[in-house]
């Protein structure tokens, strides 16, 4: 056999559940939390770090998955889509979604909520450029955005009143 | 069925036709609980990836694979030849485009490559990163061969010949020669001549081709797990290529990433790895990464048209001729053929405008960059740009405001049914309401008033219109008439279960443009039912009736009016048995929001779930001699009309930076006639999803090659798509005029908005740089493009 490569251990925390796992040094984080934690709801776009699809939280800070090495997660917490559905954090932002028709194949969809959970903590009141200038590290080849900056508008409104 | 209900779909109580209904599908994409073809793992899941040619034109001497196969990992290396014997080659030809010619295709290069990124060798190990290091590992001997990258020289004499069996690099030539076109020009008060170049693009899927193949030879049974437009086409391709009886090919598509015609063709990669799965005998998957994208998945839209326009000095147009040229890589693409573009420029240029002395050439040949095929709007953004575009050209010519040589010429809403000078025709449109209807709403006036003062300040804005035609709801004429395997008709068989409920089976697919939604809605206004108690199942094989899928913009019109008629087919059958059981003449019945209901005054007599009750638990309490049927199956396909031709106009406001290059946009509407509406939000998403995919061909999008034919950005980091800074928003308005065609009488809506987007910018920069003397006519109309034709740089 040639070709054969060590693996190490890694243990981090995905979704708040403690994980170790062997993992290939050269593996990407999106292809880690794919492949061995089968959490799909993270995609993969350009392999660039430009689209946004493999967006996660890590530590609180979204990263790209596609740029990031599962072996750099070690000692950290990963939150994916999964998570953050799970935990309710992006119910509204989900129902302005569905309502205003924000997303068209969904691929795109869940790096685009994870970004936009961390724009509307970083800037609660965004205008609409400012929305726009946030999301050009999120590719959409479906919907055109306006309807993605709509319904970010709408959930910054009202979270505002509550 | 003598006695089928009359009542029309416009007038069912309780419609759901008309209203925006948020997508049922949608919510599980939102939780990241799709299932997009990369998501799906089988037992025993191989990984395939290809080694792919490095030149766009070599000779393959050897392959040396012995290192590969000792990989850890491996479980198999096939290349051409060996590949070959499992998986026939294709060549892509319609018969009804006469003359079109192609080369022998192969799943796996055999004997030479013909582009960078045709697949040569494959490998199937247990992971995808086990079969690259073992690619690493293959030898090939290559002998590089002359490479043709340059349509303007692909005909010449001293050019090499890309497949010597076909003679000449040739692939198709159409002319078309339409009234006294010599006699126009030769009388014309003015002609003017253009060239314009729409630079070739693809459509950058942001889910790119994915493809999971198993085979059970247990059962004889190869199922396919395909991110496709076009299920049942892929069935009949891969059976027949394999060799393989239809039945015993199960096609499945679940969630699918983007599509925009990218995923409606075959690709070598594709059978080849079904092929694998079947030599191997255990699943097969290949998801390509992005470079693969770029190399591998179709172009589109390179074309060179010479245009000429013969005006009137008061502003009537009396000729129009085109000569295009387009460069579709080194084969036709299987099975819907690289004619149909051009086919698409020749038929549909100037078809909004009434004229009679048309003259076209199209010329389609080969060259060894990646093949090019249909991509959203198939030719459209092309013969929009250069209608559009030479109109503009003569109104200039003579002074004229674009808005009015536009209003004298538009085919006008009182003269259809039309025929186009080409031939084409057109049941019923409305140039003029919707020219009528945008100008209003983009306040073209007072945009003119703005205009002028911003000049006075140096500032440079200008206005672009374009009106347009769009092919939707394609019959058989498209493609089956010329031998594709590709259904023009779509079914919905229906069924209600025993607790009254409602599943659907349709032909067409869904990609995100809402298609299960929009059957939802059909299905449920037909029978009387809520949305909650309908679920549409799309993308089986084995289970949908057979069908084209999705492409044409062809599954509201036609997956719609299926499920139309089969929905008021089952409300037949339900309220024939609810007669029985409610001892009333059926003919008084009807069914509304779940219920049994009288027609006469709405009471409720039954619930939909106590007929399902009765009918499946207790039918022994029904006659004897009557069987009820509460599954019914219904399939249409346009028949008076070979496509159902919509149309509309874009508008837009820009602003140029004359030292930048940059342009802004302060306004662009849009008005779009698709007849019925059946969900207008999703309508006005598809138009402005539409338009900024246009907007990226206008002003980004450019697949760059060297001179040997190598691609120059193959990243997206290089390649640039619209992003959300630059996008306008976009204000959409309707004007329905309804095919006569079907019941439901809508026409598509997917397309129009990318086939517009490119002719209006374009004319908007013109309009701008006017005073300047400076015009644009290659697109992508990038910043260097506009600093070049200011003279800047």
């Amino acid at each position: 056999m040639t070709n054969q490569i060590e693996q190490i251990q890694v243990t981090t925390t995905v979704n708040g559940e403690k994980v170790t796992a062997l993992v290939e040094p050269r593996t990407n984080l999106v292809d880690f939390l794919r492949n061995q934690m089968e959490l799909t709801g993270t995609h993969v776009g350009c392999e660039h770090g430009v689209c946004g699809a493999c967006t996660v939280r890590i530590d609180g800070e979204i990263v790209r998955g596609c740029l990031m090495l599962a072996i750099q997660a070690d000692g950290l917490e990963v939150v994916t889509i999964e998570g953050s559905d799970d935990s309710g954090e992006i119910a509204d932002l989900q129902k302005a979604f569905h309502e205003r028709n924000a997303l068209q194949c969904g691929f795109c969809t869940p790096g685009m909520l994870m970004a936009i959970t961390e724009m509307l903590e970083k800037n609660p009141d965004p205008s609409r450029q400012e929305i726009r200038e946030y999301l050009s590290g999120n590719y959409c080849r479906c919907t055109g955005y306006e309807a993605i900056v709509d319904a970010i508008e709408t959930v910054a409104n009202t979270r505002k009143g509550a | 069925m003598a006695d089928m209900i009359k009542d029309h779909i416009l007038d069912r109580p309780n419609s759901y036709i008309g209203r925006s209904v948020p997508r049922p599908n949608a919510k599980r994409l939102l939780s990241g609980r799709g299932t997009f073809t990369d998501d799906i793992k089988l037992p025993r899941m191989t990984h395939v990836a290809f080694l792919r040619s490095h030149f766009a034109h070599a000779e393959i001497v050897s392959i040396d694979a012995s290192a590969a196969k000792e990989s850890d990992g491996v479980v198999a290396v096939v290349a051409g030849v060996e590949m070959a014997e499992v998986c026939a080659p294709w060549v892509g030809v319609l018969s009804h485009l006469e003359g079109l010619k192609s080369a022998p295709q192969h799943a796996l290069a055999v004997k030479k490559a013909s582009w960078q990124g045709e697949p040569v060798v494959a490998v199937v190990a247990h992971t995808r990163a086990q079969a690259e290091d073992a690619i690493e590992l293959i030898d090939i001997e290559w002998k590089e061969l002359p490479v043709v990258t340059d349509m303007e020289t692909a005909l010449e004499d001293d050019t090499p010949v890309i497949h010597p069996d076909l003679g000449d690099n040739l692939a198709w030539r159409r002319n078309l020669d339409v009234g006294d076109v010599d006699a126009a020009f030769a009388n014309a008060d003015h002609v003017i001549e253009e060239t314009y170049i729409s630079n070739r693009h693809t459509g950058v899927c942001l889910e790119t081709r994915a493809i999971l193949a198993d085979y059970n030879p247990g059962e004889d049974q190869l199922t396919i797990y395909h991110s496709t437009q076009a299920p049942h086409m892929m069935q009949s391709l891969f059976a027949k290529h394999l060799d393989i009886e239809e039945h015993k090919v199960r096609v499945i598509c679940k969630d699918v990433g983007g599509s925009f015609g990218i995923k409606v063709h075959s690709y070598p990669d594709e059978y080849a790895t079904v092929a694998l799965a079947y030599m191997l005998k255990r699943p097969v998957k290949f998801i390509a990464d992005r470079l693969e994208s770029f190399t591998s998945d179709i172009h589109a839209r390179d074309h060179r048209i010479t245009t000429k326009i013969a005006v009137s000095n008061d502003g009537i147009i009396q000729a129009m001729e085109i000569d295009d040229l387009t460069g579709i890589g080194p084969y036709s693409v299987y099975p819907r053929t690289s004619g149909i573009e051009a086919n698409q420029v020749v038929n549909l240029t100037g078809g909004q405008y009434q004229h009679e002395n048309y003259r076209a050439q199209a010329t389609v040949v080969y060259q060894n960059k990646s093949p090019m095929c249909q991509y959203r709007a198939v030719g459209h953004p092309i013969l929009t740009l250069i209608t559009e575009g030479i109109v503009d050209d003569a109104a200039r010519a003579i002074g004229m405001d674009p808005l009015e040589i536009r209003r004298k010429n538009l085919v006008p809403d009182d003269a259809y049914p039309h025929k186009s000078a080409s031939g084409m025709p057109f049941e019923n449109l409305s140039h003029q309401a919707s020219l009528e209807k945008l100008v209003k709403m983009m306040d073209y006036d007072g945009l003119r008033k703005d205009q002028a003062a911003a000049r006075e300040q140096g500032i440079y804005r200008g206005i672009g219109l374009a009106t347009f035609i769009e092919v939707t709801n394609p019959g058989p004429a498209f493609y089956g008439v010329g031998g594709a395997p590709i259904s023009a008709q779509d079914g919905a068989t229906m069924r209600l279960d025993a607790k009254g409920n409602v599943i659907v089976e349709i032909g067409v697919t869904e990609q995100g443009q809402g298609a299960e939604a929009v059957v939802a809605q059909c299905a449920a206004t037909a029978l009387g039912v809520t949305m909650d108690k309908i679920k549409v199942i799309s993308g089986d094989t084995d289970i949908t009736p057979y069908g084209g899928g999705t492409w044409g913009s062809r599954a509201a019109g036609i997956g719609g009016e299926a499920a139309v008629q089969a929905g008021k087919a089952l409300r037949q059958n339900i309220v024939e048995v609810a007669g029985i059981m409610l001892q009333s003449d059926p003919t008084t019945l009807d069914i509304r929001d779940n219920n049994i209901v009288d027609i006469a005054d709405g009471t409720e007599r039954m619930t939909l779930a106590e007929v399902g009750r009765v009918c499946y638990y207790r039918p022994d309490t029904l006659p004897k001699d009557y069987q009820s049927e509460l599954v019914v199956t219904r399939h249409y396909v346009p028949k008076q009309f070979p496509f159902a031709f919509t149309n509309g106009v874009q508008g837009c406001y820009i602003e140029v930076d004359t030292n930048t290059g940059f342009i802004e946009f302060k306004k662009y509407c849009v008005v779009e006639d698709c007849g019925t509406v059946i969900n207008p939000q999703l309508v006005d998403e598809q138009v402005r999803g539409g338009v900024i995919q246009g907007l990226g061909g206008a002003l980004y999008e450019e697949c760059l090659y060297s001179p040997e034919g190598q691609i120059l950005n193959g990243t997206m980091a290089d390649y640039l798509v619209p992003m959300a800074a630059e996008m306008p928003d976009i204000e959409v308005g309707h004007i329905e005029s309804p095919t006569l065609d079907s019941e439901l009488g809508a026409k598509g809506a997917g397309e129009a908005g990318t086939g517009g987007a490119p002719a209006v910018v374009m004319n908007a920069i013109n309009d701008a740089l006017h005073p300047l003397n400076a015009k644009v006519t290659v697109q992508p109309f990038t910043p260097e493009r506009i600093l070049q034709a200011l003279g800047k740089i």
